[in-house]
């Protein structure tokens, strides 16, 4: 059946900001799907609060709102827009729930609105645990033993029958949020109370422990005829457990006899059939009894999902492409293999003739106090994949794709002398946290034997057996030195996938020693291809993996081209605004008339679409692996500035390789950011900075200190995200910073910066084609400084800042670029303190805020940069800076602590957050009340407000109380604080610190008697004994402030939240364009 | 290799593998494959690798199958006596093999070419390793060469004779030169080869997954007579699950032969080399149309019945050779995967009025079923019976047993009939 001609428009509903749990991967599929919708000439109106998308730009739809994921919003967008269909599959769960809210509140049948993909009848079947576990039992497939439970009484009678240990799984969450394994009665009571609180029908299900048993998923695409295929098999290297999201995962499944596999293909086949999920792709997963071969079905989802994402990007198959065009009306067989330029249908089974190895990336060291064990709820925020002809390679690959300083199995454990150790190390193999695979490596240098590895960690004898073999093989090299160097053990290493940092730290050399060695035996990589077929079929699509083989495929072109390095895998501080930088530059070159190259390795990004550049090269972004790229492909310029940290820290070494860099130049990165170079930049343009030292030794920093004065920031020296960056207010705090936190060192020096309290921060974005500086944005942030700006709301343009401040910016702005000889983008930071201006600091290369700013200005920074970069200039772009706008648009910060309830979620320094929104209006409350929606923080209407401030705050918090009460708030506040605002007329009722005595604070918010907290701390004492307040109203969720900037700008929000308004975007970009 | 020499490697493999099982399996782990090994192909690209089954030199056509899982399968495919097989997935032995997944007595491939053979096994299925069983089997292998390199050049210049050998300094103008001597499968008759020398019985069904306790096999009483022209034991399993009782046959088996079994149904196997050749099967599947019995071919068996019924066959470039083969019903417009081995196929624009395609290949638009519009005769080129590979067209199995009925059916109708016109 051809296209569906009675539908003329569809409504697609993306997935909000990053999570945890919820990454890019649905804006990879939301592109996709904009894109199939527009190619079938089907208008397309698009909803996403994330402005760092693809998919919000304002070519991917024709109509975009970036607006709340929230029903009430869309039901306006729906009203305005009447769609003929609402395609809710490729937006993650938050697309999905938010769906069946819509249809709960009848608007889509009021609107005459038909759901496509998935019916609410089989989103429910797929998601009510309880359904789901009926279903396959009358189709004859197993599951494990389980209840279903609404209160914590009812979970204590299922309990008595699974078992511990208790698998918790809330329905309806994400990412397996609100889950847990309970080991014990305390576990149970606690992880049950929080699945239930979290699971929006307060439901959990109780699940027999399958703990060990191999995990498997198969993703598979089903039409309305009943065509099913199968599009890729993951094999779970972490056993049952442990969530998908943060296993080491490989692709095809490796460790199944073909009656097991098939099995398994019958069994996802007849659970799309019993779901009812008639078009679209899906993802089942399984669990099978390693004795035995018990397979039992898991959970399903009936969308495209981050494995799905992984499963387009291992096999070259776009699943969500193909699941859009069936929900518009087409046949599997009416599609084309568009990998194979259409030679066969899009009817077949992918087959692969390499290994994919997906490996999480955590960041645990973000929150000192979270639980650091890996569950069945997620915690990983990034990921990266890695192709290679053999599993070792590919394993290796990704490792050194991690960017966590390892270069492969790098030894993380140190000796194991005592009883203590071998039981730590025990510990950290039986329960598993983010490093396991690398504790498993330790355990095989130690001696232990493969056997005893599989008791303990239950990973399969098969993947034992390849790292034991590389263990050995590392052994055989630092025993055989520099002749490990040969021709043939070297070639025979390297089809192992070693680094050539890995073998020079074995053998005791540098890496460029390897290198030159390899090279000297004529031993490089080939490029091979992603084809989808296994080589049966021609492919001219040009997606390539290195591995050491015979025959190159690259078949590298003549014409003129440019590669961008892209940002590798997420993590908090970069993530995907790089990515849609990165992928901006791809588009604008093309349109350039260049031929572009993408080199990437995070399977869930934009950029890793085999479409979205002329070349890709999905490969781990090490200077080794970009180095055999550019040899094979001889680019005329790279780009190394929008990938973030990654690229950048290679640009030094690319460029002494001869690696032609376009753009700022390497030098001029390390102007930006070398500390005492900088300065003097800055005081030759008589600009100011905060007094600022570098201390190589603790002793130095506290001497130092007392030069500087307190409060400081301090930081070790090239970090990214604020890592380890905190706020002393005075020696004790430095001196427990320098022995405790950081290690101080001449080879790692830190940083010492006055900190400029009660001060206006501001970022602001400009492009510059190396004569004229073109202003993006000046955002004035919502939090003051001390907040990192990855996580402090801002709004553009600024809300409180005279035209004078805004001029003097704008001048510095330029002053800085033109002396750094930018060429391509350049954020600068400032503080203003009594109406100074600090530079606080540059960075010559794309921000995490330029989609952001392009969006809200409509003026694409990215790809004007990049054609800038590419020799293009302004004016030959003829580009036009917009005028002023007649609207607000605040970015608002999303964070993970739900995920981690022990973490403390102060903001401070160190960057925390996952995600972002935006929201617009015509007043700054009204745009920040729409941020605040779509970031799923619920402002109260009205209740109790509970006040504690710091003393530099106090004066502000009467100017909040004012405005707390005139909207109808009652105020309760801790006594210093309630001194204050008395003082200053604010009636208020104090309330006990926890330190104080009973009835407290927190026994107030466990009772549910606050519905507002603003709480601002300074100094590690008072912050940690106030923690237990933030922890607990995150726990309640309540709705918290912990910055009186951010309360301020919370109460102008009040007054908008009735009467949510929505923006088309090209209507707004329009407006300012005008 | 002679007959004999065949059976003697079949009769050790059996009495070999469960002596070996599990401890054979630990042992293996630790086998260093150091051997070195040389693939000859007849345009002269040489691939060195290293030696993972036998010593010794072999010759065939060079083939790849892109099936991920299933080698053990492959292997002991009868399909592919006289072909040498270059499995695209890299990583092979990883589950080892086990004794239910022989789809005949012995490894009938005439090589194996693979990327990387895994040194350990893990699964709770195995029972040897696949190093041992290619040992066991005088099955020459070679691993570690660029195997898509291999796959790029058959698809491009066609299937290709070649020749391993592994051992001690192989000599690559040697292999060349046995490569080049190797004939061809065109106009190489081999079903006799690899066909059984006389009837037997076959009562066995699928091994695993066991069946569900509840859901009884079907019990019908339908005898059918198999063609053995290299049959995989799979097709004898679903058989015997739809409650058929079954005599295998030579190849060579006259129509009259088959006719004294007084079958339900005649079976046409699958098998190796070019099915033109084969003039006495050719001859006996005629004779069997016009008896009326209900037949059922696959593969090689598709190929014959088509040729019985007049149309041609050709040789195929490189031929289908995978378990993710699309192909078209004909009749529903039903997508269906399919597990696919064979180097020759049916002509469609061959086919006479009575014949009619009931699948097409959604790659290359080949046939890959026919029906015969006057007989209770149909026939598939791929492998409904899997193993290895999709499950998609077993519901053909369920087709032959309806036909046998409906034959059955009319038959009794027709003696009832005679018998009525006799009385009256």
């Amino acid at each position: 059946m051809p296209r569906r001609d009675d539908l003329e428009s569809v409504l697609i509903i993306g997935a909000g900001p990053i999570v945890i749990g919820q990454a890019c991967e649905f804006d990879y599929s939301g592109t996709q799907a904009c894109k199939a919708l527009k190619e079938e000439g089907y208008r397309v109106i698009l909803v996403n609060s994330n402005p760092a998308t693809i998919m919000t730009d304002p070519a991917s739809a024709d109509a975009i709102y970036v607006e709340p994921i929230d029903w009430r919003a869309i039901e306006r967008v729906i009203e305005r827009e009447r769609p003929s269909a609402l395609l809710p599959t490729m937006g993650g769960q938050t697309a999905l729930n938010c769906a069946l809210d819509l249809v709960r509140h009848g608007v889509l049948e009021q609107y005459g609105v038909e759901l496509i993909a998935a019916s609410r009848a089989a989103i429910d079947m797929a998601e009510d645990r309880e359904q789901f576990r009926n279903a396959m039992r009358e189709i004859g497939l197993a599951v494990p033993d389980a209840g279903i439970a609404h209160s914590l009484q009812e979970a204590w009678e299922v309990q008595r029958m699974v078992g511990f240990p208790t698998i918790v799984r809330p329905s309806f969450t994400l990412g397996g949020t609100g889950g847990g394994i309970a080991y014990n009665r305390e576990e149970f009571e606690d992880i049950v109370s929080r699945g239930l609180d979290q699971s929006p029908t307060t439901e959990v299900l109780l699940e027999e422990s399958v703990l060990g048993w191999k995990e498997f998923e198969m993703e598979v695409v089903r039409d309305r005829n009943d065509n099913c295929i199968i599009v890729c098999s993951i094999e779970n290297v972490d056993p049952m457990g442990i969530h998908t999201g943060d296993s080491i995962t490989v692709a095809p499944a490796q460790t199944l006899t073909d009656k097991e596999y098939q099995q398994m293909r019958d069994a996802s086949i007849a659970v799309l059939r019993k779901i009812g999920v008639d078009t679209g792709g899906s993802n089942v997963q399984f669990a099978t009894n390693p004795e035995d071969g018990r397979l039992v079905v898991i959970e399903m989802n009936p969308r495209v999902s981050r494995s799905s994402a992984l499963a387009s990007k291992a096999t070259g198959f776009p699943i969500a492409k193909v699941a859009t065009k069936l929900a518009i009306g087409y046949t599997l067989d009416e599609l084309q293999n568009e990998i194979t330029g259409g030679a066969t249908p899009a009817s077949f089974e992918p087959t692969i003739d390499y290994v994919v190895t997906k490996v999480p990336r955590f960041t645990f060291e973000k929150f000192p106090r979270a639980e650091d064990r890996l569950t069945t709820q997620m915690k990983s925020v990034g990921e990266v994949m890695a192709i290679g002809r053999t599993f070792q390679e590919s394993l290796q690959k990704a490792l050194r794709g991690l960017e966590t300083g390892v270069d492969g199995l790098t030894p993380t454990f140190g000796p194991v002398e005592t009883a203590e150790d071998r039981a730590r190390l025990t510990h950290e193999l039986r329960m598993a946290g983010s490093q396991r695979l690398w504790y498993v490596a330790d355990a095989f240098r130690l001696g232990m034997t493969r056997d005893e590895l599989a008791d303990v960690t239950a990973i399969d004898s098969w993947f034992l057996a390849q790292i034991e073999d590389l263990i050995k093989a590392e052994q055989a090299v630092a025993a055989a030195g520099s002749e490990a160097l040969d021709k043939h053990r070297l070639r025979a290493l390297k089809r192992k996938g070693f680094s050539d940092s890995r073998l020079a730290s074995l053998i005791g050399l540098d890496e460029a020693a390897v290198r030159q060695a390899r090279h000297g035996h004529g031993i490089r990589p080939v490029f091979k291809r992603v084809d989808s077929c296994a080589a049966e079929f021609a492919s001219h699509t040009a997606y390539m993996y290195s591995t050491y083989e015979e025959e190159c495929e690259a078949d590298p072109t003549d014409a003129d081209k440019i590669m961008i390095l892209g940002g590798g895998p997420n993590r908090i501080g970069q993530g995907i605004e790089f990515d849609y930088c990165c992928v901006h530059a791809a588009f604008a070159l093309s349109e350039a008339g260049f031929e572009t190259i993408m080199v990437n390795c995070n399977p869930e990004t934009v950029s890793t679409d085999y479409d979205t550049s002329d070349r890709l090269y999905f490969e781990p972004l090490t200077l080794e692996d970009v180095l055999e790229i550019v040899h094979r492909e001889q680019p005329g310029g790279v780009i190394v500035q929008y990938g973030g940290q990654t690229p950048l820290k290679l640009a030094r070494a690319l460029e002494a390789a001869g690696v032609p860099i376009i753009g700022t130049s390497p030098d001029s990165i390390d102007l930006a950011e070398d500390r005492e170079r900088f300065q003097d930049l800055v005081d030759r343009l008589g600009l100011r900075q905060p007094p600022n030292r570098t201390a190589s030794t603790p002793e130095e920093a506290v001497a130092l200190a007392g030069e500087v004065g307190y409060p400081l920031v301090v930081r070790p020296s090239y970090v990214l995200g604020g890592r380890a960056m905190e706020i002393v207010y005075g020696e004790d705090d430095l001196t427990e910073y320098v022995t405790q936190a950081v290690e101080v060192s001449n080879e790692s020096p830190i940083l010492l910066d006055r900190f400029l309290d009660v001060a206006v921060e501001v970022d602001v974005d400009c492009i510059t084609d190396g004569r004229e500086v073109i202003i993006g944005g000046i955002m004035e942030h919502i939090e003051q400084a001390g907040v990192h700006s990855g996580d402090s709301g801002c709004a553009l343009p600024p809300y409180s800042l005279s035209e004078e401040l805004q001029q003097t910016l704008s001048e510095q702005v330029h002053q800085l670029a033109n002396a750094l000889g930018v060429v391509g983008i350049m954020n600068a930071q400032f503080a203003i303190q009594n109406g100074v201006v600090y530079v606080l600091e540059v960075n010559p290369r794309a921000s995490r805020t330029i989609p952001f700013v392009s969006k809200a200005i409509g003026l694409p920074l990215a790809k004007i940069a990049a054609k800038a970069m590419a020799g293009i200039d302004f004016r030959q772009q003829q580009v036009s800076v917009p005028g002023r706008r007649p609207y607000f648009s605040v970015k608002e910060s999303v964070f993970p602590f739900v995920k981690f309830p022990d973490a403390d979620p102060i903001l401070g320094p160190e960057m925390k957050s996952t995600g972002e929104v935006m929201g617009t209006g015509r007043t700054f409350g009204e745009a920040y009340a729409k941020a605040q929606l779509a970031s799923g923080v619920v402002i109260p209407s009205r209740g109790v407000a509970f006040i504690s401030v710091r003393d530099p705050d106090k004066p502000a918090a009467v100017e909040l109380g004012h405005m707390l009460l005139k909207r109808g708030f009652a105020i309760v506040a801790t006594g210093g604080t309630a001194k204050a605002l008395s003082e200053g007329g604010v009636s208020c009722r104090r309330v006990n610190k926890v330190l104080e005595g009973r009835p407290h604070i927190v026994d107030m918010i466990k009772n549910r008697e606050i519905s507002l907290i603003v709480n601002t701390t300074e100094g590690k004492q008072a912050i940690r004994q106030s923690h237990s307040i933030r922890g607990e109203a995150v726990r309640c969720k309540v709705t918290y402030y912990t910055t009186i900037a951010a309360a301020m700008a919370t109460c102008d929000a009040l007054d908008h939240l009735d009467n949510v308004v929505v923006n088309r975007l090209q209507d707004l970009q329009a407006e300012a364009a005008a | 290799m002679s007959r004999v020499a065949r059976q003697v490697s079949l009769h050790a493999l059996q009495i070999a593998l469960p002596v070996y099982a599990r401890q054979l399996v630990q042992e293996s782990q630790e086998l260093r494959l150091t051997e070195p090994a040389l693939l000859v192909l007849e345009d002269g690209t040489q691939f060195h690798g290293t030696s993972v089954g036998a010593a010794g030199q072999t010759v065939g056509e060079v083939v790849f199958n892109t099936a991920m899982t299933g080698y053990q399968e492959i292997l002991t495919d009868p399909s592919y006596f006289r072909q040498i097989v270059t499995l695209t997935y890299p990583h092979i032995g990883n589950v080892g093999t086990n004794i239910p997944d022989f789809e005949s007595p012995r490894i009938f491939a005439a090589g194996l070419v693979i990327r990387d053979l895994s040194a350990v096994v893990s699964s709770w299925r195995a029972e040897t390793g696949l190093a041992e069983v290619l040992k066991l089997g005088n099955a020459v292998a070679i691993a570690d060469i660029d195997t898509r390199k291999l796959t790029r050049i058959i698809r491009e210049k066609g299937a290709q004779a070649g020749c391993i050998v592994a051992g001690e300094a192989p000599s690559a103008e040697d292999a060349l030169a046995a490569a080049r001597a190797f004939p061809g499968l065109e106009g190489m008759d081999l079903a006799r080869d690899v066909s059984t020398g006389e009837p037997y019985p076959w009562g066995d069904g699928t091994l695993w997954p066991e069946r569900e306790s509840g859901s009884d096999p079907r019990v019908t009483d339908f005898h059918v007579v198999a063609f053995d022209f290299g049959i995989k034991r799979n097709i004898l399993r679903l058989l015997a699950d739809q409650g058929c009782r079954i005599t295998v046959v030579p190849a060579t088996t006259k129509a009259g032969e088959v006719m004294a079994f007084a079958p339900d149904g005649v079976f046409l196997s699958n098998g190796p080399g070019d099915p033109e050749p084969c003039d006495y099967a050719i001859d006996s599947i005629r004779a069997l149309l016009d008896i009326g019995v209900p037949i059922f071919g696959i593969c090689l068996g598709h190929q014959l019945l088509a040729l019985a019924s007049g149309a041609d066959t050709q040789k195929m470039k490189f031929g289908h050779h995978g378990a993710n083969q699309p192909v078209v019903d004909v009749d529903t417009g039903r997508v269906l995967i399919t597990s696919q081995n064979h180097g020759f196929a049916v002509a469609e624009a061959s086919l006479p009025d009575n014949v009619r395609a009931t699948h097409r290949s959604l790659f290359d638009g080949t046939l890959q079923g026919i029906e015969r519009r006057d007989r209770p005769a149909f026939s598939f080129q791929g492998h409904p019976e899997a193993s290895p590979g999709p499950h998609d067209l077993s519901e053909l199995f369920e087709r032959f047993v309806a036909l046998m009925h409906a034959n059955r059916a009319s038959a009794e109708a027709v003696v009832k009939q005679v018998g009525d016109d006799l009385r009256q």
